[in-house]
């Protein structure tokens, strides 16, 4: 049985690569081969593929960073703060035109502000709670969201005021799962997502069909983001087995896989550059993987920080990188030195999510205590 | 079967890390705690100070029911590590109805509001086990009068401090809330995952790796690079607009203006893709390879992106269109692409598929990109440019610093769209080229 219902159309079927389902996967182990032995013989491959990634490590970025010249004093502040949410907030993202943000919260509400004014433009209320996933098309005419309905719904924006939202709602993705991520990829028509039920997978928002699934996660995906290269064709997505996956959209196979985070990857993001992400966890740590190099480079983490990390992102230039984290507070840390910058106070719970917005001129963060903060 | 169900067992997830790093500093609380105190003026430590009285490991004397600490003279002590938040007992309502019934008994009345009722509903929930709560509530409460008074009263203390964690008044956070349950690992799909190790470390180690130095100096370089265009590193001008209150920063850098600004121009020199996602950056391009005949490569790459990224719908008469306008013979817009490319994307026509075109796209923009681009970058018409493009004046901060600016709000891109899109299809009508219309 597929765990995924394909509302496929029959003549474009054979163009879509269906994934192994999990039963079809261990028909294919030989059935000789116990699991103790697939153990030892990963195990050996890992500590080997260590040994190969050790060999070209000639240096640690914050050696190579001495040169450059500390940052000096950081002050930001919250320059609006973003109240009309019930209950927890717990994702958000912004919309192209670099001022307006799409938010989610626990009590199923998804929310549109033009976050310059603080004026609420809409309103939709999901039939389920805890919406984890919101994302805003690129065009600026919708938005997506899901989160324990297993789906993932858009809609489309409409300006007449008194039209229902919930109406024109379009459902794009089903899994068998909660939905933890969505994004939409370089147009409206395309949508991927991340779910509790362990895979990854890129919809046709159109026609709602499944155009590629991602498996190879251990567990639950908690995040994942689109890679910003020129070929366009990869992302990262980051679980509960604590491994951050980067996978080839078209073929669907994991191209490079990083274990070294302690506990779930709560959040992953890309360097601007796109030859690296950066990763925070429940482990209280943010690190930062290079692609090229194929191994982490950098960890960001304090003794005085002891709670985890709900989410990240990094400044335009990539020198910057924010985390918010669960005891309250947001901490920028400088990439290349791997010290901190500062900490931010503000928030009176939990920062479950937070964005810097596409011009680089501020940061949006949102929070268990049902508001959203700009931050510039 | 869903993957829900076959979830058995599963290793032990740290999901509240945290706790466990505090258990590790156990023995050196005090001396934490005593470094704190030193360090009264640093909010860091105050805030994480606060942290310690939230998660009941301090609790306060003078108002326990205020999680807070205070930077002043306040007295808090130490909870015991028996009722430390790292134990993770279930404290469950048995617990607390035995804890309420102790309160009520020792002196009738001292339950708030919010325990009485709660106390009410328990007796409804649990009353079937009620005889066995109020015995050891009595139990208890005989055990501890055999206690020196002092001691009596530190206990009687601490357990209240557990149950203000555990079970929070009305309109207090719940700090003990981790949110959604994260199911746990698929132990049963082990087999499966197994093989993905496995296969992913095999290609792992066949794969080419560039060396730490390298990699690392490209991040030192790009953040050079960027570093002036990066708002929050170096501000922008004339001045951001989440702290001005004034969008000229926003007006001056839309997507298309009379004139750009000058680090908006100096941005197409840094990559050809900084260029291309510009929709300016990407007109002036346009205009360049017209001059130079060779205008067909860029109309080619978009159509290419519109298959890629558009309806699955139109996929196939999409192809159809680029086959005619770009790589039939004696086409209008004819692409020179190598015949190895050229054969096998016609072979991929016949069956035509969102990525059919990736390969004569990947060579028509490294084309451009090895071949036009830099040519671009050292014409008149981008030096030209560059030279016209403005520099904003830093605004000044205003003379009556708390009188704030309106803010105005401006026009949602979907009303901006459903009237554009209302213009391409009376356009459309009037027989325009559709491929023009595209805009990334």
């Amino acid at each position: 049985k597929n765990p995924f219902r394909c509302r496929s159309l029959p003549a474009q079927r054979k163009y879509m690569r269906s994934p192994p389902t999990p039963e079809m996967a261990t028909q294919e182990v030989p059935l000789n081969e116990t699991l103790a032995h697939l153990k030892t013989e990963s195990e050996t491959l890992k500590s080997k593929l260590e040994e190969e990634r050790a060999k070209l490590h000639d240096v640690e970025l914050h050696q190579v960073a001495e040169k450059v010249e500390g940052l000096g004093q950081f002050v930001m502040k919250t320059r609006r703060t973003l109240k009309g949410h019930g209950n927890k907030v717990l994702c958000m993202d912004w919309c192209k035109d670099k001022r307006r943000i799409v938010s989610s919260s626990q009590d199923g509400k998804v929310i549109v502000w033009d976050a310059f004014t603080t004026n609420k433009e809409h309103a939709v209320t999901m039939p389920c709670t805890w919406v984890m996933a919101c994302a805003y098309a690129p065009s600026g005419c919708a938005v997506a969201c899901g989160g324990l309905d297993n789906k993932c719904s858009v809609y489309p924006l409409s300006l007449d005021k008194n039209e229902n939202l919930a109406a024109k709602k379009k459902s794009v993705a089903m899994h068998t799962n909660y939905l933890s991520a969505c994004s939409f990829t370089n147009s409206d028509m395309q949508i991927l997502t991340s779910s509790g039920d362990g895979t990854c997978a890129l919809w046709d928002v159109e026609s709602g069909q499944l155009l590629q699934s991602f498996h190879g996660h251990a567990a639950d995906v908690l995040c994942l983001d689109l890679a910003p290269s020129e070929t366009g064709n990869t992302f990262v997505s980051g679980g509960c087995d604590k491994k951050a996956n980067v996978w080839d959209m078209r073929s669907g196979q994991c191209i490079q896989s990083f274990e070294t985070h302690e506990s779930d990857i709560n959040s992953v993001r890309y360097y601007p550059s796109g030859d690296a992400f950066a990763s925070g966890s429940d482990d209280a740590t943010c690190r930062l993987y290079d692609l090229r190099a194929d191994r982490e480079v950098a960890i960001y983490s304090k003794d005085s920080i002891i709670f985890g990390v709900s989410s990240v992102d990094f400044s335009l230039s990539g020198r910057l990188l924010f985390g918010g984290y669960n005891d309250y507070t947001i901490n920028v840390w400088d990439v290349l030195k791997g010290t901190r910058v500062s900490i931010l106070f503000g928030h009176e719970n939990r920062v479950s999510t937070l964005r810097v917005s596409p011009d680089g001129t501020a940061f949006c963060t949102g929070s268990w205590d049902h508001t959203l903060r700009i931050w510039a | 079967m869903t993957i829900n169900t076959l979830a058995k067992g599963g290793c032990h997830r740290e999901q509240m890390a945290c706790f466990r790093k505090v258990r590790l500093l156990d023995h050196v609380l005090f001396g934490c705690i005593y470094l704190f105190l030193l360090l009264w003026c640093s909010t860091e430590s105050l805030h994480l100070g606060n942290m310690l009285v939230k998660y009941g490991y301090i609790y306060p004397l003078k108002e326990p029911r205020c999680l807070v600490l205070r930077p002043d003279e306040s007295p808090y002590r130490f909870q015991t590590p028996y009722f430390w938040t790292s134990t993770r007992w279930p404290a469950s309502e048995l617990d607390y109805a035995i804890y309420l019934a102790k309160k009520n008994i020792r002196k009738q009345g001292e339950l708030m509001e919010y325990e009485k009722e709660r106390y009410s509903l328990l007796h409804k929930r649990i009353n079937h086990t009620w005889d066995f709560v109020v015995m050891q509530a009595r139990e208890q409460l005989r055990a501890s009068k055999q206690r020196r008074k002092a001691d009596r009263i530190v206990l009687e203390c601490q357990e209240q401090a557990y149950w203000l964690i555990n079970r929070p008044p009305p309109g207090v956070n719940n700090v003990l809330d981790t949110g959604l349950e994260r199911p746990n690992s698929f132990s049963c799909r082990v087999t499966l995952v197994s093989d993905f190790i496995i296969e992913a470390c095999r290609k792992a180690l066949g794969r080419n790796r560039v060396k730490s130095s390298i990699c690392l100096e490209g991040f030192l370089k790009y953040s050079e690079q960027y570093l002036n265009h990066d708002p929050i590193m170096q501000g922008c001008l004339p001045s951001n607009p989440w702290i001005s209150d004034d969008t000229a920063h926003w007006t001056m850098n839309a997507e298309i203006v009379p004139v750009p600004t000058r680090l908006r121009v100096e941005r197409w020199s840094f990559s050809f893709m900084e260029l291309l996602n510009d929709a300016m950056g990407r007109r002036e391009f346009m205009t360049y390879l017209e001059k130079e005949f060779s205008a067909e490569n860029l109309y080619f790459w978009q159509a290419c992106e519109d298959v890629r990224h558009g309806e699955s719908s139109k996929i196939v008469e999409k192809v159809e269109d680029i086959y005619k306008n770009f790589l039939a013979p004696g086409a209008a817009r004819w692409v020179n692409i190598d015949s190895k490319t050229m054969d096998k994307t016609l072979e991929g026509i016949k069956r035509p598929h969102r990525f059919v075109m990736d390969d004569a796209q990947m060579h028509i923009y490294f084309l451009m990109k090895k071949d036009s681009y830099p040519r671009y970058l050292k014409s008149d018409l981008y030096k030209n440019m560059l030279a016209k493009a403005i520099v904003p004046q830093e605004t000044k901060k205003s003379v009556f610093p708390f009188m704030r600016r309106q803010r105005h709000s401006s026009p949602s891109p979907a009303q901006t769209a459903t009237q554009a899109a209302e213009e391409e299809g009376l356009a459309k009508g009037a027989g325009a080229n559709s491929a023009a219309g595209s805009h990334f």
